[in-house]
């Protein structure tokens, strides 16, 4: 027996030396797996970035096998759904494991971003990092928009309609010829669907996968930032490998497996009980064919968009909405640069710091819910002062990376102050003058609270970052 | 050979040539990747002008038919109607005279068409290209005692009166679009194609 394991141990080894000098195998294994060291504090956070790969397999597995029966037709589409639902064996759970994937998938995204946001895990050296993690999210975003045009049902159709008319907004004519250069047609019909299904199925996921290569060999180069962003490679024993980290193969492939049982079992969950999720994953409407000729009563899109669709629609003014709903979304892109603070994470940076985070992320999820809200005055006024607060807390960001002095401070407040009260000239309506004042005390409060608090307390005093990470 | 052999000087220029021509010749060979994206003769083909017969509109009636694939409505507007148009000004609407609205020159300022009776407009909402509902009731419960007739966007809240013309107000930048279209007789209209002057 022993000599049997020794020869067979010699076979293996010679067939990988023979291998690894053709394809460097073993030392990409190393690399990134066995001998790449991640910090040894990840938390359940960290869960997610492994989760987003995840759904990406299953997402290009089931669309693989959804194609196979799906035809990109505007007089077939709707009724290949259907017959994809109904008499593909197991074709309903191919389907709703895409749908209710994509869901899963901007879950998954937002949790990785506000994971980025908690830990400064955008900050040097990773800001490339976060700049193709970005590229991805619009990706990822333009991948569940074109895909959601396919099922050619109602809000498929209405949907896409509102989306491209965004473009009409820009001027000087080049919005007309865009759209129409976007839609192949003069209204959506069957060239649009048929270009949105090739884009869906072969260009986007072919950019995906390689902005997900680059993003993990940026991440690898640079080294995992961790819960208490400390530089674990400033560290590292006589051997060079950091102090606090550990192989990540098998100390986290074991842990993320645990978070994909966990993860699938949330999944599985949805697919099988709630594939619709009362219309927030697979919207109601979606279920009657496409009519150019009627507009459904309520058109909103999918929940993962609404955030900056409430933005949209909070401004009057149709390409100052399309311009603001544009830079909310590319904002983030600028987030290593806005927020330079030298700590890290949010467990040093103070009490007000992470203040602002809680009160962005509920900025951002109320946001998300008005967006999927018919429209009355009270609400767009709300969503525009949530607007403000969505890029005040960019500004904050910003002014609080370094300590200001009090007139500093106070010529920031007037900035922002005459910024805001010429927005509300501008759209100044005397039968909603009550309701802009009223409203008004959000972005007053949000203002005053955030950029002088830390003359009056010590709300923002950073702790001290430890040597190595804890735990 | 050693590196002072190399003449440096040309081989920046030869680099430099063949990176322009290279970038001149992708230029021209994204032009059919692009343009391909445009519609197609058959979808232009489809764009073609419909004839419309309004020989048996009623006053009040609209009748829809599809044009470059769009909704293109055409009203038989009311006396009454006509009257509630010349009646809506300056502080209701934000375009009266459809200064900004795209329009052909030939249709009147005041009822946006060639004849005051029939009204062709594009049935696509000017704000993100919904089709609002023909809504030529008198103070309707929903849209309040102001309502004087007109279109209403359901999706976010556009109000156009009896001409096509937008309230201030609401989402919607412009007036709605009026389509160029011709009288081939006293009873058919070809959409589609421009009027001469009249």
């Amino acid at each position: 027996m022993m000599d049997g394991a020794n020869r067979n141990t010699g076979v293996m080894a010679g067939l990988m030396g023979w291998v690894d000098e053709r394809l460097p195998v073993t030392k990409m294994w190393k690399e990134h797996l066995a001998e790449y060291y991640a910090p040894k504090n990840f938390n359940v956070w960290y869960f997610f970035g492994s989760l987003a790969l995840l759904v990406l397999v299953l997402q290009i597995l089931t669309g693989i096998w959804l194609t196979m029966h799906y035809k990109p037709d505007a007089e077939e589409a709707f009724a290949s759904v259907e017959y994809i639902m109904r008499e593909v064996p197991y074709g309903w759970l191919l389907r709703y494991m895409h749908s209710t994937g994509a869901s899963f998938f901007f879950i998954v995204v937002y949790l990785h971003m506000f994971r980025a946001l908690m830990y400064g895990s955008y900050k040097g050296p990773r800001e490339l990092l976060w700049i193709l993690g970005m590229l991805l999210y619009l990706s990822l975003m333009a991948e569940a928009f074109f895909g959601y045009l396919l099922p050619w049902g109602q809000m498929s159709f209405w949907g896409a309609q509102v989306i491209i008319s965004l473009f009409g907004a820009l001027p000087f004519g080049i919005g007309e010829v865009l759209s129409l250069w976007i839609r192949g047609d003069f209204v959506i019909s069957d060239a649009t669907l048929n270009r949105f299904f090739s884009l869906h199925v072969v260009a986007l996921p072919l950019v995906i996968l390689g902005l997900v290569g680059a993003h993990i060999l940026a991440l690898h180069e640079v080294g995992s930032n961790n819960p208490d962003g400390v530089e674990i490679k400033k560290n590292k024993n006589a051997e060079g490998i950091p102090m606090d980290g550990i192989p990540f193969h098998p100390y986290y492939t074991v842990k993320d497996v645990m978070g994909a049982v966990a993860f699938l079992f949330l999944f599985a969950f949805v697919v099988f009980f709630a594939p619709e999720m009362g219309g927030y994953f697979l919207e109601h409407a979606n279920f009657e064919p496409a009519d150019p000729l009627k507009t459904p009563e309520h058109i909103v899109p999918v929940w993962y968009f609404t955030p900056y669709y409430a933005i949209l629609r909070a401004i009057p003014d149709k390409l100052t909405g399309v311009l603001a709903m544009g830079a909310a979304v590319m904002i983030l892109f600028f987030l290593p640069w806005l927020d330079r603070h030298p700590v890290k994470s949010i467990r040093y940076r103070g009490p007000l710091f992470m203040m602002l985070v809680m009160v962005f992320a509920f900025t951002f999820v109320a946001l998300g819910w008005l967006g999927m809200q018919t429209v009355t005055a009270v609400r767009s006024e709300v969503g525009l002062r949530l607007s403000e607060l969505y890029f005040g807390f960019f500004l904050l960001l910003w002014v609080h990376s370094k300590e200001r002095s009090g007139g500093y401070l106070g010529v920031t407040f007037a900035v922002v102050a005459v910024v805001l009260l010429t927005v509300d000239g501008i759209r100044y309506d005397a039968a909603k003058a009550g309701l802009m004042m009223t409203s008004a005390l959000i972005p007053l409060v949000y203002f005053l609270f955030f950029l002088f608090a830390p003359v009056f307390s010590n709300l923002n005093q950073a702790r001290p970052v430890p040597e190595r990470v804890t735990a | 050979m050693s590196s002072s052999d190399v003449n440096t000087g040309r081989r920046r220029f030869l680099t430099g040539a063949v990176v322009a021509m290279g970038g001149i010749g992708s230029a021209f060979a994204a032009v059919p990747f692009v343009a391909s994206w445009m519609p197609s003769e058959r979808a232009k083909a489809i764009g073609a002008p419909v004839e419309v017969d309004i020989g048996k509109l009623e006053p009040g009636q609209m009748t829809r038919v599809k044009w470059q694939g769009k909704p293109v409505w055409v009203v038989r507007r009311s006396d009454a109607a006509l009257e509630s148009i010349k009646k809506l000004g300056d502080e209701t609407l934000r375009d009266p005279d459809s200064s900004q609205a795209e329009q052909p020159d030939y249709v009147s300022g005041e009822f946006r068409s060639i004849k005051p009776e029939y009204l062709v407009l594009v049935g696509i909402c000017t704000h993100l290209g919904c089709a609002p509902t023909y809504r030529p009731e008198i103070a309707p419960s929903d849209l309040g005692p102001e309502w004087e007739g007109g279109f209403f966007c359901p999706c976010h809240g556009s109000k156009f009166d009896l001409a096509g013309r937008v309230y201030a107000g609401v989402p919607a930048p412009t007036n709605l679009v009026v389509p160029p279209h011709k009288y081939l007789s006293e009873t058919r209209i070809l959409v589609g194609e421009d009027s001469e002057k009249a």
